[in-house]
């Protein structure tokens, strides 16, 4: 059974502040809930499953389909990181498909910039089978990120300069999004004077830590035919875990290489199709890594394929991440993968910020990354059409 | 420079690894079905399945395979910087997170031979573990 054309995203919201020290957790999970629902059309009423990950408080989709209100008999909590709700949107539109559902709600919240706890709990890292062996030797986010840009450029002669063309671009499309946390159009040289975190990555090759969240409302071809607002049909999925590899870890690449083609696989399309592409930015690495897993270019040849401007919208060989991504616009709960869809859904229904509209944009990609690429991680990869 | 020393907590599935380590030793997994040496230590075999292991002592002779000098980390590692992260593959296969100790943190390069050091874990506050398995340059 194929997912293809089943489902439809007809409601998203990302939250437009970046900083929101007076919101409670569970707030910030109703306030974007309700907008999405908004956005469809819909009431929380209208919802029979519910969606969340880690970074939902308390007992997680339990604590929060009773704090919503919610009635639900299909319910699923998910945790990859930040590639969660991609795998839930995959989850939901299979459900959909197989005539379990009709409305399923996807949401994300968190408050890193305002600080506290991560999000997945800290018990499940410190209980991990691995933790003996890798939480002592001060390895960061960014310097694990490090190791997979330290190991690329070794074998593929990828440069600085190439990684920082990937945050050029996300700049060049934050400055028309008035919500976006760094809206300051940054050059090459820039990036390179920004300071070293982990060599070879600057600060300005990593992203934002923002407050905010986001929220997605996926629904079945019966009730998308019955709202008003455009509905995006879902055309395939795809998710794969890639694991430390019996400890023989290959850091040049993702999870993508499987998430991708089971992807395009089911959509019938090829990455040569794509008008616009969401790529998970958590580091500039985690850009041009992604994007030769996925096959928009060859093996190795990321750095050459992002310089010169390919990314840039509107005109770009492949406009990506048009709303300023996880490097300038928003990195909701350390967590990109919701927003990934969101602009993507927004580009599809031709509603992105205008000097960034993807002119006849009708075929998307968004792609989740979740976990580390220096250990183990899960990466989701969603394609979808303006119209079936 | 010595670097924070943040004490594993063995159980009774990797003891082995770290009695090994006690006695300055890398004693590693292998597979008694399929000969694979496991990574990271573990009474599984994740190649075949098997949970049929033994353990044997391992040259602690490797390679850099990647490695970062952080500059800029949060909390007590913070005030070790620079120090180097690095994965090491080792002869018998596997590719090991740790740091590389005992070197100019700017000469590192990916492909460096190294060799197994085992560092103290007692901590500031007092808390201690068994040896840290860390890796330092041989030859020139």
């Amino acid at each position: 059974m194929s997912i293809k054309g089943k489902a439809f995203i007809a409601g998203v919201y990302e939250h437009p502040e970046r900083h929101l020290p007076d919101r409670t957790l569970p707030q910030i999970h109703a306030d974007v809930a309700l907008a999405a629902l908004s956005d469809a059309g819909l009431s929380t009423s209208d919802v029979d499953a519910y969606y969340s990950a880690g970074d939902a408080p308390g007992f997680g989709v339990v604590s929060m389909v009773d704090y919503l209100g919610l009635d639900c008999h299909y319910i699923n909590d998910t945790e990859t990181g930040g590639s969660s709700y991609l795998v839930h949107a995959q989850h939901a539109a299979t459900a959909i498909a197989a005539g379990h559902i009709d409305v399923a709600l996807i949401t994300l919240a968190g408050k890193p910039r305002t600080g506290g706890a991560g999000p997945g709990g800290s018990g499940r890292v410190s209980g991990a089978p691995e933790a003996p062996f890798e939480s002592q030797w001060g390895m960061s986010v960014p310097g694990g990120y490090a190791l997979a840009a330290q190991r690329h450029m070794y074998e593929f002669g990828t440069s600085s300069e190439q990684l920082a063309e990937i945050k050029v671009a996300a700049s060049t499309h934050a400055q028309h999004n008035p919500h976006a946390f760094l809206q300051e159009v940054v050059t090459v040289e820039e990036v390179l004077e920004s300071p070293m975190i982990s060599d070879p990555l600057r600060r300005l090759d990593c992203c934002v830590i923002t407050d905010g969240g986001g929220a997605m409302v996926i629904v079945s071809e019966a009730v998308a035919s019955q709202l008003a607002r455009h509905c995006i049909p879902i055309l395939g999925t795809g998710s794969y875990v890639k694991s430390s590899q019996s400890g023989r870890i290959d850091l040049t690449h993702t999870a993508a290489v499987r998430s991708g083609p089971l992807a395009f696989n089911e959509a019938g399309v090829t990455p040569g199709d794509i008008d616009y592409v969401s790529i998970y930015d958590s580091f500039t690495i985690t850009v041009l890594i992604t994007l030769e897993d996925l096959g928009f270019c060859e093996r190795g040849a990321g750095g050459r394929f992002v310089a010169g401007g390919a990314l840039q919208a509107p005109h770009g060989e492949l406009p990506f991440n048009t709303d300023g991504g996880g490097l300038c616009n928003n990195h909701p709960a350390n967590r990109g993968g919701m927003t990934k869809v969101i602009e993507a859904v927004r580009q599809l229904r031709h509603e992105a910020n205008v000097e960034v509209q993807v002119p006849d944009c009708e075929l998307a990609l968004a792609h989740g990354t979740g976990g580390s690429l220096a250990t183990r991680s899960a990466s989701s990869t969603m394609i979808l059409g303006r119209a079936l | 420079m010595t670097l924070p020393a943040r004490a594993a907590q063995p159980n009774s599935e990797n003891l082995r690894f770290f009695e090994g380590a006690e006695q300055g030793c890398l004693v590693l997994p292998r597979c008694n079905d399929c000969d694979f040496v496991i990574w990271f230590p573990r009474e599984i075999c994740p190649e075949c399945g098997s949970q049929d292991v033994d353990w044997f002592e391992a040259s602690g002779k490797g390679s850099v395979y990647s490695f970062t000098v952080t500059r800029r980390i949060p909390g007590s590692w913070g005030k070790a910087t620079p120090f180097v992260l690095a994965y090491v593959e080792l002869e018998e296969g596997p590719r090991v997170m740790t740091n590389i100790v005992d070197c100019d943190p700017e000469q590192v390069t990916i492909g460096d031979s190294v060799e197994a050091v085992f560092e103290d874990a007692t901590n500031r506050d007092g808390d201690s573990g068994p040896p840290l398995l860390r890796f330092r340059p041989v030859g020139g």
